[in-house]
């Protein structure tokens, strides 16, 4: 596969590591009442869609950015890639 | 019609003409007492103990396409007894059990073959942590025995002992552990329930759930609904896709494993032979192609076919072990779907909808598990509680913490 | 023996001979051969058994799609079974020979299983061989595993190298025929960047075995020609030999290069490349393989491809029979009869499936229309066939044509389904093409030439005008565009006798139909019931009329029936080749610590610990074992001083104005807290809370930290902290970058560990009182060497940790650089007292 970074153009998805759904960004707040559940339903629970997944790759070999790759999993067609920390920010992360 | 060697000689003298399904093909009923949904090895093996040993059988297995077509048909066939934690080990050894008698109880030569697998390691913390988990199978009832490298050179002289980037320093046997012919568990099982009286409805496959507050009553397939008691999701690999139309989420993600064999080759392999410091196993058919496979692809996905660095890193795995298969050529690889779940292990259970149960999750080893697979489910569908050797194969297990982690690795399922 | 069977014409070099061997036979072909066409011209008909009931076999094809004719090449370590002698180029001293008999390939032992044909039948071994049980695998399958299998691997390490490469290309043009030359032809006028690719050591494809002819010169000239105005291009890059195997995500494909096959001796040269191809366009002109009729005793040494036969007179030279017999159920079969026969051959009949009028009168020869072969003789070699008529007919080659099936694997290596096309009665690639790939010419049910030869073009200039480039505008070549009728003939149902479908793994009309009777009716069951289309040839000539009788059984349509799934490789490729130099010492890089030499010299016992070797323990001379070596490195470390190599440890340098409060996010301990000058020890968890990894943290200043962890954690807590700090904590300005090769560290424990180090230090006070438990600094050693020092003990010694740039690392005796000299020093690196904590993943901590 080839994934086409946003700073350094196409690229061998080999020199990436793959993570798992974009939902991992969204991780919980470990102070709120139901942290325990958040944690639970964040930690183990998957939308797992036959169709199109965002999902986090790792430039590993490359320039350490994580990506949000937008990808089908039944034809593996991707149709964006992000910047993982700009969809974190637009997702409302902060510090 | 009952096999035996007489029979095929009776047949052959009278040009084959005598031969009747293996099973047969109903129309589907309105209503069954227990509806499997998916005929993969897994869910044949479910209704064939259903009707065996708990007098079942009014049962239908649906399938979506022609029977055997997940992974128990392309899978790399191999069977063991091999793990470490309490809540694996005791099903596996049960599993491994259930293989060893499995031909005569059904009637149909699976080509059940021990012939041994072997796990080699390459340090000594590897070979602390095979000892470990020797005692484990032991303690199970597994056996298991562990080899230095010098025996191994003596049993294994083509594998490389003197240019290894990382030397072999023993392995791990479990003589019991071997490979199995995958079709044909399949369709041992899918004959041996048929003749009990369970329906096998292929090209049936399943598009909605009918349930009714809270309790499952029936789904809706592409040959019209069927009403049901109890409805059993036995769907490896689809799980998500099943489930989801159940509206339930699952700790699971779908992954792609792929698989390989060689051309034809004279006897050159005794066993199985998986690396220790590299992802690689392998093991010869009785065609006499070398059957391979090594680590999942590492991305979601439901494609059923995988992408070439997994396919030369399993080869280079190979080359690093038995440098005497580069001239063997690959004839076909093939990707399977697997239910990767999030300590690495499987699902028996029954699910928060009343009625409705699933088994699935089971990573890249399913096959080995088929028959103790079948046997723990059909304990649960019948006796609604789980079988002694699966009570830890929860849905809820990461609620209580109750992982069973063989790989230690946590909550990421294409590290498992 | 003479080349008996040569004949005027092709393209041979006949001002060469070459000798060689076909079981120790010595024989003689020319430059421009493959062993099969040599092996034919030697009059050598009978090359193998079959691998059920060791039939004898003869050459079916002249291609590829071989599933008879499989020799073991070469000897000794370099032996290569199962290889298809239709694809070898002959050389000079080439040493064949037959596999898969006992005794001589003329008197097989084995046959007798043909003997128990009928006890053999499809499936026969799962309702058998289960009692008594322990006999399985003592007596049953050792027996079914010495007899199937086809060539032997000689079981020592395969003597070439391989290579592995990757090209990029705007099109990349497979196979090259008619269509893919005229293509290629095309998209490099264009200037675009062009691979043409052809498995055939000529490229030319079809050009090569017909005498059609292009722009008025005889085909095999044209293909030729454009050759030679390919090669002046510098944006085209022809690749003959090289076999495009699969197609994989986003363009990429899998192609295997053969570099010295054909040669004698490699000569130290790789044997084969890997390429990875990446391609923004493809275009698969890859051809069609002629599929057989399958009729009683249809396997017999002679019985071949008609197609093939004409490949061997027309480009080898070669007759295959003296007389040939031609059946057919298309016009295309006719082709055969009329070559050879113009090339002297003498032609004893024609018979057509169809009711119709003759294709051609042909001197001398019986034209039979409406006709079918009811039976053949001749054990090793055909010597006659008989016809439904009653008529026999003496003949010691046929010709078999049942129409041509595009090659649409690679179009469906994306899970795509091909569709049926009833004039044509053969699968051509459908809608659902893996992105970016056109196909052109025979591979996409083209089969006259003129439109193959347009169509290549065509597609060509629409890819490369799709990528920015101005099509070329050059008349496409001209060429004859007479259409020929086919049939869908698939079977003779007259004859009692055996009629093949797969020739190699011996599946029988017989087979299919008691699959069908046995409820296997999904071309997936039939397939692994029957083991149809499993050999090494994945059933390229026997799939489509085994499925077309797995459809009149059914009763459905054949596009209903379906294929079975078509999975890379599109032809086998060897291991070596897939696993490249990634093998021996250089599977996996090795990572060596600084003071690697010196441990090696002293005498160190390594581990691996992933790629890293580290040193375990150091024997010194009479001791009796590891524990000797680490008893005496233990006491010396209590009662002195030792010294340990820990660079191996994952170290990790952290920046920024948020770097304490992102460390406070990550560990489960604070360090938001923690001094300058000061080092804590960490825990890190996973989200479940699992104990995931463990180190120290040094604060060398307000905004500067130095984070060790685990040696097998280092790459996965790195990567967890880009994460954290990309995904979860986008604004703390906090930067990271893994330091682990760029610093040298020793732990130097013990008694006497200050007093040694103290002989190091430049002008900096490591006295108890100034650098305390748990200090770190940043100083100068030896005169003036930057280093960093930590106050942390992993063994409850006094201890320190010093780290120095990797290049001044490397000292051959760190005890002598540390001036250590009336101390007692020896090295340390017995671990066990940190195995716990350097293990990956310590469970359920």
């Amino acid at each position: 596969m080839i994934i086409n970074h946003p700073l350094l153009g196409p690229r061998d998805a080999a020199e990436f590591v793959h993570l798992g759904d974009a939902s991992l960004i969204d991780r919980p707040n470990w102070q709120a009442e139901d942290a325990a559940a958040q944690f639970l339903d964040y930690a183990y629970m998957r939308d797992n869609p036959a169709g199109e997944l965002r999902e986090l790759w790792y430039h590993e070999q490359g320039d350490r950015s994580w990506l949000v790759v937008t990808r089908n999993t039944l034809t593996h067609e991707i149709s964006s890639v992000e910047l993982a920390r700009d969809v974190a920010l637009a997702r409302g992360r902060d510090r | 019609m009952h096999y035996s060697a007489f029979r095929i000689f009776k047949e052959g003298l009278t040009g084959n003409k005598g031969w009747k399904p293996v099973w047969r093909e109903p129309e589907p009923k309105a209503e069954y007492d227990i509806v499997i949904i998916g005929g993969g090895g897994h869910g044949l093996s479910t209704a064939y103990y259903l009707a065996k040993e708990h007098g079942l059988t009014n049962i239908a297995v649906l399938e979506k396409g022609w029977i055997g077509s997940g992974n128990v048909g392309r899978n790399t066939t191999i069977i063991r007894s091999n793990y470490m934690l309490p809540g694996n080990q005791p099903f596996y050894e049960l599993s491994m059990k259930l293989w060893e008698g499995l031909e005569q109880d059904f009637n149909y030569n699976a080509m059940v073959s021990q012939r041994s697998i072997l796990n080699l390691f390459h340090s000594d913390p590897q070979r602390d942590a095979f000892v470990r988990r020797a005692n484990a199978m032991l303690m199970s009832g597994a056996d298991a025995e562990l080899a230095s490298a010098e025996d191994l050179r003596k049993e294994l002289p083509f594998l490389d002992f003197d240019n290894a980037r990382f030397p072999i320093k023993g392995g791990l046997f479990q003589r019991r552990g071997g490979t199995v012919r995958h079709d044909a568990v399949a369709w041992g099982y899918a004959r041996g329930a048929d003749s009990r009286g369970v329906d096998i409805l292929q090209n049936c496959e399943v598009t909605g759930f009918d349930i009714e507050g809270g309790t499952v009553c029936g789904v809706q397939t592409s040959r019209g609904p069927i009403r049901a008691k109890k409805i059993a999701m036995c769907v490896a690999g689809s799980s998500g896709r099943v489930a989801a139309m159940a509206g339930m989420r699952l700790p699971i993600e779908s992954h792609v494993l792929q698989a390989f064999v060689t051309e034809g080759l004279k006897p050159t392999l005794p066993g199985v032979i998986t690396f220790g410091a590299g992802h690689f196993y392998v093991s010869q058919s009785d065609k006499g192609g070398l059957v391979f496979g090594g680590d999942i692809d590492g991305y979601n996905s439901y494609a059923q076919r995988g992408n070439l660095p997994v396919v030369e890193d399993v080869c280079e795995g190979g080359m690093a072990i038995m440098p005497m298969i580069g001239r063997a050529r690959l004839l076909r690889s093939w990707g399977g779907l697997m239910d990767m779940s999030m300590d690495g292990s499987p699902f028996i259970d029954a699910t928060h909808i009343e009625g409705l149960y699933f088994n699935g999750g089971w990573c890249y080893g399913g096959f080995k598990a088929t028959p103790a697979s079948g046997f723990c489910y059909a304990h649960l569908l019948a006796m609604g509680t789980p079988h002694p050797v699966a009570t830890q194969m929860r849905l809820d297990r990461f609620k209580t913490g109750s992982l069973i982690d063989e790989k230690g690795v946590g909550n990421q399922p294409n590290l498992h | 023996m003479s080349q008996s069977n040569r004949i005027d014409g092709g393209l041979i070099d006949r001002s060469q001979t070459l000798s060689f061997t076909f079981n120790g036979k010595a024989m003689q072909g020319h430059p421009g051969d493959t062993l099969a066409s040599a092996l034919l011209a030697n009059g050598q008909r009978l090359v193998g058994r079959s691998f059920k009931y060791h039939r004898p076999r003869g050459i079916f094809t002249a291609g590829s799609e071989e599933p008879n004719a499989l020799v073991q090449l070469r000897k000794g370590a370099h032996q290569e079974p199962n290889t298809r002698a239709t694809t070898v180029e002959l050389f000079r001293g080439l040493e064949a020979t037959s596999q898969n008999h006992r005794g001589s390939l003329n008197f097989d032992i084995m046959a007798a299983n043909d003997l128990l044909a009928p006890w053999l039948s499809a499936g026969f071994y799962y309702k058998t061989f289960m009692w008594p049980k322990a006999f399985w695998e003592k007596v049953y399958e050792p027996f079914i595993r010495a007899s199937a299998g086809l060539g032997a691997l000689s079981k020592v390490e395969d003597p070439d190298t391989y290579d592995k490469g990757f090209l990029h290309c705007d099109l990349l043009v497979i196979g090259a025929g008619p269509a893919g030359l005229s293509a290629a032809l095309a998209a490099g006028r264009s200037g675009a960047r062009v691979i043409l690719a052809d498995e055939d050591f000529t490229p030319g494809g079809r050009l090569n075995a017909e005498t059609l002819e292009v722009d008025g010169m005889a085909g095999s000239g044209w293909a030729a020609e454009a050759i030679t105005e390919l090669a002046s291009m510098d944006n085209v890059r022809i690749m003959p030999r090289a076999t495009v195997y699969g197609a994989y995500d986003h363009g990429i494909y899998g192609a295997l290069e053969r570099m010295t096959d054909h040669l004698a001796n490699a000569d130290g040269k790789p044997r084969q490349v890997l390429w990875r191809i990446y391609s923004k366009r493809a275009l698969l002109t890859a051809g069609a393989t002629e599929r057989p009729i399958a009729f009683p005793m249809n396997d017999r040494p002679g019985v071949m491809l008609a197609g093939a036969v004409r490949a061997y007179a027309n480009r080898f030279g070669v007759a295959p029979g003296k007389r040939v017999a031609v059946f057919t159920n298309n016009d295309d079969g006719w082709r055969t009869a009329t070559d050879l026969a113009a090339k002297g051959v003498e032609i004893t009949a024609v018979i057509d499936t169809r009711e119709t009028d003759a294709q051609a009168s042909i001197p001398r020869a019986s034209i039979v229309m409406g006709g079918r072969v009811v039976d053949t003789a001749g054990r090793k070699g055909l010597t006659s066939i008989t016809l439904a008529n009653g008529q026999t007919i003496p003949t010691d080659c046929l010709a078999v044509s049942g129409g041509w099936s595009p090659n649409v694997h690679l179009t469906c290596h994306q899970r795509g389904r091909p569709g049926w096309r009833e004039d044509i009665a053969a699968f051509v690639p459908s809608g659902d093409l893996p992105p970016g790939m056109s196909v052109a010419g025979a591979a996409n049910g083209t089969l006259t030439l003129s439109a193959a030869l347009n169509e290549g073009r065509a597609q060509a200039n629409e890819a490369v005008k799709d990528l920015g480039f101005a099509a070329s505008r050059k008349a496409p070549p001209k060429a004859e565009d007479e259409a020929r009728e086919t049939s869908a003939f698939w079977h003779v149902a007259e004859g009692k006798r055996r009629a093949w479908l797969d020739l190699q793994n011996d599946v029988t009309v017989k087979d299919v139909k008691q699959s069908h009777a046995e409820g296997f009716r999904s071309v997936e069951h039939l397939k692994r019931y029957t083991t149809l289309g499993m050999a090494t040839d994945q059933g390229k000539t026997a799939n489509i009329p085994a499925l077309a009788i797995m459809a009149e059984q059914t009763g459905k349509t054949i596009p209903e029936t379906g294929t079975t799934i078509f999975r890379p490789p599109y032809t086998p490729v060897p291991i070596g080749a897939l696993a490249g130099r990634s093998r021996g010492k250089d599977f996996r890089p090795y990572r060596l610590t600084p003071s690697h030499k010196w441990a090696e010299e002293n005498g160190a016992t390594f581990v691996e610990t992933g790629n890293w070797l580290r040193a375990q323990w150091f024997a010194r001379p009479g001791e009796q074992g590891w524990r000797d070596s680490v008893d005496r490195e233990v006491e010396m470390t209590r009662a002195s001083v030792g010294i340990c190599d820990v660079t191996t440890l994952g170290k990790i340098d952290i920046q920024g104005r948020d770097a304490a409060e992102f460390l406070n996010k990550i560990y489960a301990n604070g360090f938001a807290k923690l001094p300058v000058g000061k080092v804590r020890y960490g825990l890190m968890l996973r989200e479940d809370g699992i104990c995931y990894d463990d180190g120290t943290t040094a604060r060398l200043a307000e905004n500067h930290f130095v984070m060790t962890t685990t040696t097998a954690n280092a790459v996965l807590v790195f990567r967890r902290m880009e994460f954290a700090r990309q995904c979860l904590w986008p604004n703390l300005d906090v930067h990271m970058i893994s330091v682990t090769d760029g610093w040298a560290q020793y732990a130097v424990a013990g008694p006497n560990s200050r007093k040694l180090l103290a002989k190091i230090v430049d002008d900096f006070d490591i006295s108890n009182d100034v650098f305390p438990f748990m200090g770190c600094a940043e100083l100068t050693v030896c005169g003036g060497t930057p280093a960093r020092l930590f106050r942390i003990s992993f063994s409850g010694e006094l201890a320190y940790e010093i780290a120095v740039p990797a290049r001044y690392g490397r000292c051959d005796d760190p005890g002598a650089d540390a001036g250590g000299r009336g101390i007692r020093r020896d090295p340390l690196w017995h671990r066990s007292a940190w195995r716990d904590a350097d293990r990956k993943g310590p469970r359920g901590g």
